[in-house]
């Protein structure tokens, strides 16, 4: 009796949930968004670019990035995060000072665009040839019907593994507590492990997986809609069509259509 | 020619032009395609292209709008080679139906048609959508405009891939075998949208199985058998008095 009691205030004393709570909303979870929303947007825009440059026509542009993904998708994210945050520290030290956080999300964002890359690539390449040849028989150049019409396909496609490297990223960002953060510079996981060890239980810890989960939970279910919806077929919309068809993937899929169905 | 003389033009007919072809030649590695094809079309007249599954037909198209370089040999339109000619601009000119029609599933109907009348005929957002719209008209979609691709059924798809490659005003229309992925019940819908525009004038090369589209709606009829046209004349020609004895064979298989 008296060992389940110890166990339950291993992971359930409720006052050292408490004296962790404001240091994780006002310091862990706003560092924690930083670090993976930053990343995640850096890693999208150079992900997008190499996956354009995964499926070139060119193959000195294929191959630096067939090896530039294969890198960074091989490493550990532990490994990568140390190599350039401690390597590069000196010249971040020049440039930023003493802040981790940079080096941190250049990290973090490389490793981010090796695997969105390759998602979109694989997007891409999964769109019928068919569409690139009816495009270039319209008179498109290649370059504009990829563009135009094959990436903006071939992405929609893959939004839900997007979605699940959002989350990968979000779990990998508690990686840069290796780096050594200031007391403000903690994120979730830091301030939880911090907390743990002071109070000697791990409830802060438990509080931070939790703080964790209430992140990617969510964006698991908006993974598993998005699917459905691209499944499902979106349905057409009234109204006139915006002026600009390009990379309208972003803004366009998570709008609930105003339909007119199908007649 | 003007802007209003051609529009005008293009009310009920087309600015067609003649298609000719001179010993087209091509290979993929050692598998040569196409061995030296000849073809006249005069303006506003319909050409089939007939001939055995892997004749090269598909191909053959393909080096008309130069989709596919030939390795020798030349395309003319209105007596002028298409070579060393901007191969986008020329692809703009030479219209293509594909059997499985190549609409963009991720945009509907209207868009389908506005993409490249904005992005190639650089058309305003207005005008591509006034010019989208009448062209659904003539194929009888115009109720169709909202709907995706997918929501039609396959003859209706192939009608908006004509449409939309008739927006671009083409003066050469290439189909390939626009009507072999149709529910035998749609075909019917698709051939006399296509006997149509050969009517009004269109310069058509039309790769087909339909044989009594090919003996009712073309001009001349080419035979094409392992990337040699072997045998071309006017319909009944080659339909009721054949003279090699591997298009009597073809023609027996397939009628
Ligand atoms: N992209 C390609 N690469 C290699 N071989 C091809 C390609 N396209 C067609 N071929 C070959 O060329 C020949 C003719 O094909 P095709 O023109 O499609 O014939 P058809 O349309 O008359 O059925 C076939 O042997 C086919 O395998
Ligand atoms: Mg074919």
């Amino acid at each position: 009796m008296d060992q389940l009691t110890t166990l339950w205030d291993t992971f359930f004393n409720w006052q050292s949930m408490r004296q962790a709570l404001p240091d994780m909303l006002k310091t862990g979870l706003p560092n924690t968004l930083i670090l993976s929303i930053i990343s995640a947007l850096i890693g999208t825009v150079l992900g997008m670019l190499l996956a354009m440059a995964g499926t070139s026509r060119h193959r000195w542009l294929r191959w630096p990035a067939r090896v530039y993904t294969d890198i960074f998708r091989g490493l550990p994210a532990v490994v990568t995060i140390l190599l350039i945050g401690v390597g590069l520290s000196q010249i971040g030290m020049k440039v930023w000072g003493p802040n981790p956080y940079p080096l941190g999300i250049l990290a973090l964002s490389l490793i981010a665009t090796a695997y969105i890359g390759e998602i979109f690539r694989s997007g891409i390449q999964s769109v019928d040839p068919g569409q690139l040849e009816g495009s270039r028989a319209l008179g498109f150049s290649y370059s504009a019907a990829m563009l135009l019409v094959i990436i903006p396909q071939g992405i929609r496609r893959v939004l839900p593994a997007w979605v699940n490297q959002l989350i990968a990223l979000i779990k990998d960002s508690s990686l840069v507590y290796f780096l050594g953060l200031a007391a403000g510079q903690r994120e979730l996981f830091r301030i939880g492990q911090d907390a743990a060890a002071n109070t000697g239980n791990e409830s802060a810890l438990l509080l931070a997986g939790i703080f964790y989960l209430v992140l990617t939970v969510p964006l698991t279910h908006f993974v598993n809609f998005v699917d459905h919806r691209l499944r499902q077929g979106r349905r057409t919309r009234t109204g006139p069509p915006n002026a600009d068809e390009v990379l309208m993937v972003a803004g366009e899929t998570p709008l609930p259509a105003t339909s007119e169905g199908t007649k | 020619m003007t802007e209003e003389q051609r529009q005008s033009e293009q009310e009920e007919t087309f600015s067609s032009v003649s298609l000719a072809t001179r010993d087209i030649h091509l290979a993929f590695g050692d598998n040569r395609v196409l061995r030296g094809v000849d073809l006249d079309v005069e303006k506003g007249r319909t050409a089939c292209v007939i001939g055995p599954s892997g004749s090269g037909k598909s191909t053959f198209l393909r080096t008309i709008n130069r989709l596919i370089e030939p390795d020798k040999g030349d395309v003319l339109l209105d007596g002028v080679s298409v070579l060393d000619r901007d191969p986008d601009r020329l692809r703009q000119q030479v219209g293509m139906v594909f059997q499985q029609f190549n609409l963009f599933p991720h945009m509907n109907v209207l868009r389908n048609l506005m993409l490249p009348l904005r992005r190639i005929r650089k058309l305003s957002a207005d005008e591509a959508e006034q010019e989208a719209r009448h062209q659904l008209e003539l194929v009888g979609l115009a109720d169709k405009a909202g709907s995706r691709p997918g929501h039609l059924s396959g003859g209706q798809q192939q009608r908006v891939a004509i449409a939309r490659a008739l927006a671009m005003r083409p003066q050469v229309m290439l189909f390939d075998e626009a009507t072999s992925a149709l529910d035998p019940e749609l075909v019917k819908g698709v051939l006399s949208l296509m006997a149509d525009l050969s009517k009004q004038g269109m310069t058509m090369v039309v790769v087909t199985h339909e044989m009594g589209f090919a003996r009712e709606a073309s001009d001349v009829v080419v035979f094409l058998d392992q990337g040699v046209a072997v045998e071309s004349g006017p319909p009944e020609k080659i339909f009721d008095a054949p003279d090699s004895p591997r298009l009597r064979q073809f023609l027996s298989d397939v009628l």
